[in-house]
């Protein structure tokens, strides 16, 4: 079995800043990290390969720095890394970024197999879209399984998988034929540590790098800026609100302070109980 | 697939500048060198804020300021003597500090680093993040083959492991190379990285283009303890910070961050950092114990570099260069034995220490071996009295109220006596000298 793992390097949230003067965003000396959502999907790929013995090949788009994040997917354990690089990609929007990665997808079906499974997180940090992976899948015309928080079975000589979705209302299960497109929904298991022979090969690996006409690319119209029909009119700040913080003093039992808070919270807004025991009773019935 | 055993001509603890200088030198030489980092990435441990001198990495890339990340080129350092609310400040600016290869940069530690790391890679060592050795493995007469990492899997093989690994240096220390830093001989120091618009830092120090300055103060800022505080400007923002060795901070009068704070609120720094917003806060220990605190540096197949070996200058503040020139030396001295097919044993690589013992690094940590002592067994007198009797006189001579200049300097100097007395100023002057020789 042949499964690929599409990740993207984001710019580190939780270090990112927004210029007090100028109100753009600071990236300069940000430290880049893997989406943590795709880090779901590759530990769902590792554990597929380790169940089922398959090979992994992570995808990345992105600058040639990207190849940072493909090297820490081969520390945790892929088995190759194919980095889809080219000034022409630059300010993709997700139909541009959709194609791009569908044509990396079948050049690497050629060259390494079709794949049956392809994954992605959920949705990226950066982005937050969520259409990457759904964009993709409808290219390449494999079934969709969004937002799986567990797959059950994977029967590669039946070509079915089943699957785990959560959804609003509670949790899917859904079965489907291979190939398939999966994004992972986060939480749904634990990204383990590569060993160290893992870690040394990764360093030592060799990171496949493709530029558009590497994977066919022939239209460039189709990509980057020229191929987006989005346009981010403006990035502000939003004013921080002052509110206050209210400690809520309750003694006793875990369930007295539970009312304690619930009674604060109903106390101040109102709507909230009504609303909530019309959904419970909703679901009662 | 049976595992491999993984073997390299040489295993490098620590991805700062001491292992940066010395993977860089192994990798250069043709090398096979594996370096092995904790942190995400070669710098993500680190400080923001530092002093890099460029005289320690000319001397092993001599083309770095074409690429490193380099923040302002120091032309101006103040020395700055402080009392509760003013300084006695000794300032020298010169316009011969903007010359073509400037002596001295600020820089942010974590993007210098990570240039540095990219430059050992680049001169084709393997360096591992996210690894963290956790000992050293030795055969059975007790020489160091290999280390072993936090990941699963077998030990990895080289002849000689340079311990890069920082202050605490846990890795020599688990493995029983060394006892534990004392507290009397590492400072622990907090800084603050203050984001303030290019211009406005211009307009504040009096600064063109990339020109930077330099603050070192010391007096009742450490509220009687061994220590300083600084202030470095870069482009876009301020590193401001303040330390003092742990044992005096373990007498747990003020904690480092109260000790911040006022440090800030001094009238002294404020308005340098008036209006500025907080980057990021962090802490670090220094080891400051001079010469007398240098561990064992070699032994079987194995070589101590940098902060691990104690190579700090606590009265010059220089700590990278000293860490830069040890890596570097120690990678020297490791090639040199690699090229004749020789051992490394704790014999062989002595070489180290008697390169060593002929670079500025020995012989300045020889000069100041006396001074930790001095100031640990004078602090309320060099942190709190001569500060405090330097700005009263200051004050006393520059205010003008009448009283005639004669009766100043009596007063002044009838201030130094009845404070310290004839003897104990001659004696303070006396051990100064000797400790200072």
């Amino acid at each position: 079995m042949h499964i690929v793992v599409c990740i993207k390097q984001v710019p580190d949230s939780a270090q990112i800043r927004v210029h007090p003067v100028t109100n753009t965003i600071m990236r300069q000396g940000v430290p880049t990290i893997i989406n943590p959502y795709d880090l779901f999907a590759l530990e769902e790929a590792l554990r597929l390969k380790d169940r089922l013995g398959a090979s992994v090949t992570a995808l990345c788009m992105g600058p040639p720095t990207a190849s940072e994040s493909l090297r820490k997917a081969l520390t945790f354990g892929a088995d190759r890394a194919v980095l889809l690089t080219d000034r022409y990609f630059a300010g993709s929007d997700t139909l541009a970024t959709s194609y791009a990665l569908s044509m990396a997808l079948t050049k690497i079906g050629e060259e390494f197999g079709t794949p049956e499974i392809v994954f992605t997180g959920k949705q990226t940090i950066d982005g937050d879209t969520a259409q990457v992976g759904p964009g993709i899948a409808s290219r390449l015309k494999l079934n969709q399984l969004t937002y799986i928080s567990k797959i059950v079975v994977t029967d590669l000589e039946a070509g079915r998988i089943t699957v785990e979705r959560r959804a609003e209302t509670g949790t899917q299960v859904l079965a489907t034929k291979l190939p398939v497109l999966i994004t992972m929904l986060e939480a749904t298991n634990e990204m383990r540590r590569g060993t160290i022979a893992q870690a040394l090969e990764a360093a030592r690996a060799e990171i496949i790098t493709w530029n558009a006409a590497d994977v066919g690319i022939e239209d460039l119209t189709r990509c980057g800026l020229r191929g987006s029909p989005t346009i981010v009119k403006k990035v502000f700040a939003p004013t921080a609100r002052s509110e206050a913080a209210e400690m809520i003093a309750a003694e006793g039992t875990m369930d007295a302070k539970a009312r304690a808070v619930v009674d604060a919270i109903f106390g101040r807004a109102p709507g909230v109980e009504d609303d909530l025991t019309a959904r419970a009773l909703h679901h009662y019935v | 697939m049976a595992e491999m055993e993984d073997a390299f001509d040489a295993i490098v603890v620590g991805a700062g500048p001491s292992g940066n200088a010395a993977a860089y030198t192994l990798a250069k030489e043709g090398l096979s060198v594996l370096q092995i980092e904790r942190g995400e990435y070669a710098g993500s441990k680190n400080v923001q804020g530092a002093i890099l001198y460029s005289d320690a990495l000319e001397k092993i890339i001599p083309e770095f300021r074409e690429e490193a990340p380099l923040e302002r080129h120091v032309i101006e350092q103040r020395m700055w003597s402080m009392d509760d609310t003013s300084h006695t400040g000794m300032h020298y600016r010169s316009g011969d500090f903007n010359e073509e290869k400037p002596n001295r940069y600020t820089i942010l530690r974590a993007q210098f680093d990570k240039w540095f790391s990219a430059k050992v890679k680049e001169a084709g060592a393997l360096v591992l993040c996210e690894t963290t050795v956790t000992e050293l493995v030795k055969d059975l007469t007790g020489r160091v083959i290999g280390v072993r990492t936090d990941r699963q899997g077998n030990p990895i093989f080289a002849p000689v492991v340079i311990l890069a690994e920082g202050v605490n240096g846990l890795v020599g220390q688990r493995s029983g190379l060394r006892p534990e830093i004392a507290p009397e001989s590492v400072a622990l120091a907090v800084k603050e990285m203050h984001f303030l618009p290019r211009e406005t830092i211009e307009a504040r120090f009096n600064l063109k283009g990339n020109e930077g300055v330099v603050i070192e103060a010391m007096g009742t800022i450490t509220r009687g303890m061994t220590g300083t505080g600084f202030l470095y400007t870069n482009e876009e923002s301020i590193s401001v910070g303040i330390g003092c060795i742990v044992s005096d901070f373990a007498q747990g009068e003020v904690t480092p961050a109260e000790l911040l704070e006022a440090f800030k609120a001094h009238p002294s720094i404020a308005p340098l950092l008036e209006g500025s917003e907080v980057k990021e806060y962090a802490a670090h220990l220094i080891p400051e114990g001079g010469y007398k605190a240098i561990p064992q540096l070699t032994g079987d197949g194995w070589i101590v570099v940098g902060d691990a070996g104690q190579f700090v200058n606590a009265v010059h503040r220089e700590g990278s260069n000293l860490a830069m020139t040890t890596g570097r030396i120690a990678a020297e001295t490791v090639v040199a034995l690699h090229r004749k097919g020789e051992a490394m044993d704790g014999y062989t690589l002595k070489e180290y220490e008697r390169r060593l013992e002929a670079t500025f690094v020995m012989k300045d940590l020889k000069k100041y071996k006396g001074i930790p002592g001095l100031l640990d067994a004078n602090k309320a007198t060099f942190f709190g009295t001569y500060p405090r009797l330097f700005s009263q006189a200051m004050q006393t001579w520059f205010r003008v109220d009448g009283v005639d200049k004669k009766t100043k300097e009596k007063a002044i100097l009838k201030s130094f006596r009845d404070s310290r007395s004839l003897r104990g100023l001659l004696g303070d002057a006396w051990r100064v000298a000797r400790a200072w020789r």
